[in-house]
């Protein structure tokens, strides 16, 4: 029951109030960088997800078997970049042989996510919090379908400021700024949602 | 000479913040005082400068099919560095920049110059290259500090000047006043250089995975 608990709270605070993109600024290139169009931000989003979900299945255990027994933690850094970006060439080869499909929809997003901030902070949040395996595994997902629903309201946003007449200055990034702060002003209402 | 093209060109003119707009994350999320943008800022510089040396160095041992990895390796090698020395010599800001600390292995400006100027140039280049786009990158937190942290907090660099019960507007030190700030800088800046930022010199061009973006968005097209 408690853990049942804490995950609800875990999956709330990361979605809503801890908004990776909106309130903790993590993933912010891929937010202005693929959201101009919704579908491709509907791609990006189920990469994002799918990676830090697996990520952080894979970073915990190396990090409290491996790592820490042998006092090498100050190593986390360059251990979880590192299981990243195999995690992402191996996830890449795998879905290019069994799933073909969903790599037609997923695999050209694949590439971007290795320097993604977002799915390196997840697994580091994950171990600084002290986060059980289960635990871990749910922050990571919410904070990957956080990061969802804020790419996918976002892209909903640029797509009606495409046909808007903008002052010649805001043109482009200028605008989609300011847009973004006006998104993240509403995700500031969930704020104190959880104590 | 040329040093001090290299080093004007990286505080100015290709501004990595302000002008390529990379690193965007740092920039929102250190920038609600001044203190703490600005060791960030120097933290940055002190990673990008040691990352430039050792991989123009490294530049003709480094096999050209496994350079992004090799990169990102050494990079982290030095935010690791870096990161215990200021645990170790200055923990207040280290507890206060937290976790975007350890995030300067992914900082795509890092990267980005790592492969747009270290991997061509000679090491005494290079060196310059990261100390002018360090010092870009810390006067453009600086800049967006400052106004974040005058408006929204009364005060700079901790320094208060209004009375005990005068409140800043919080909306400035709330998430989304740091993307309306780097907005408005981002469209004067678009008006005071005569708006000849033209769409290939933004953003992607020095990016580490601009080639991967690209492919993504020519997806979109068809």
């Amino acid at each position: 029951m408690e853990l049942w608990k804490s995950i609800a709270v875990i999956l709330v605070g990361s979605i809503f109030v801890d908004n990776f993109v909106l309130s903790k600024f993590l993933g912010c290139c891929p937010f202005l960088g693929v959201s101009k169009k919704t579908s491709s931000a509907l791609g990006m989003s189920g990469a994002v997800t799918f990676v830090m979900t697996l990520s952080a299945a894979v970073t915990w255990p190396i990090f409290h078997y491996i790592l820490d027994p042998f006092g090498m933690s100050y190593l986390k850094i360059i251990a979880f970049i590192l299981i990243i970006a195999t995690l992402v060439q191996v996830v890449e080869i795998v879905l290019k042989r069994v799933l073909p499909s969903l790599y037609a929809s997923l695999g050209v997003y694949l590439p971007l996510i290795t320097t993604n901030c977002a799915v390196l902070g997840v697994t580091i949040l994950n171990i600084d919090n002290n986060y059980g395996f289960i635990e871990s595994i749910v922050n990571a997902f919410g904070a990957g379908i956080g990061f969802s629903v804020a790419l996918v309201m976002f892209s909903g946003v640029r797509e009606k400021l495409e046909t808007c007449d903008i002052p010649k200055a805001f043109r482009g990034i200028p605008s989609a700024l300011i847009a973004a702060s006006i998104v993240s002003l509403s995700f500031a209402g969930f704020a104190g949602l959880i104590g | 000479m040329q040093y001090k093209k290299i080093l004007l060109n990286g505080m100015f003119n290709e501004n990595p913040n302000l002008r390529l707009l990379l690193g965007m994350c740092p920039s929102l999320a250190v920038t609600t005082m001044a203190e703490n943008a600005v060791g960030m800022g120097l933290a940055t510089t002190a990673v990008l400068i040691c990352s430039n040396a050792a991989i123009s160095a490294l530049r003709n041992v480094i096999p050209k099919e496994v350079r992004l990895p090799s990169y990102i390796v050494i990079v982290a090698g030095f935010v690791t560095a870096i990161s215990l020395l200021m645990e170790a010599y200055l923990s207040t800001l280290y507890e206060s920049l937290g976790l975007f600390l350890s995030l300067i292995v992914v900082n795509c400006i890092i990267l980005g110059r790592a492969e747009m100027f270290a991997s061509k140039n000679p090491v005494g280049a290079s060196i310059v290259d990261g100390l002018g786009m360090g010092l870009g990158f810390t006067g453009s937190l600086l800049l967006i500090s400052t106004v974040r942290e005058i408006i929204g907090n009364l005060s700079w660099f901790g320094l208060h000047f209004a009375g005990e019960d005068a409140s800043g507007m919080l909306f400035f030190i709330l998430p989304a006043g740091g993307f309306f700030v780097l907005g408005l800088i981002t469209a004067a800046i678009n008006a005071l250089s005569g708006y000849r930022l033209s769409k290939q010199k933004v953003g992607c061009s020095g990016c580490p995975a601009a080639s991967a973006c690209a492919k993504a968005c020519e997806k979109e097209a068809v």
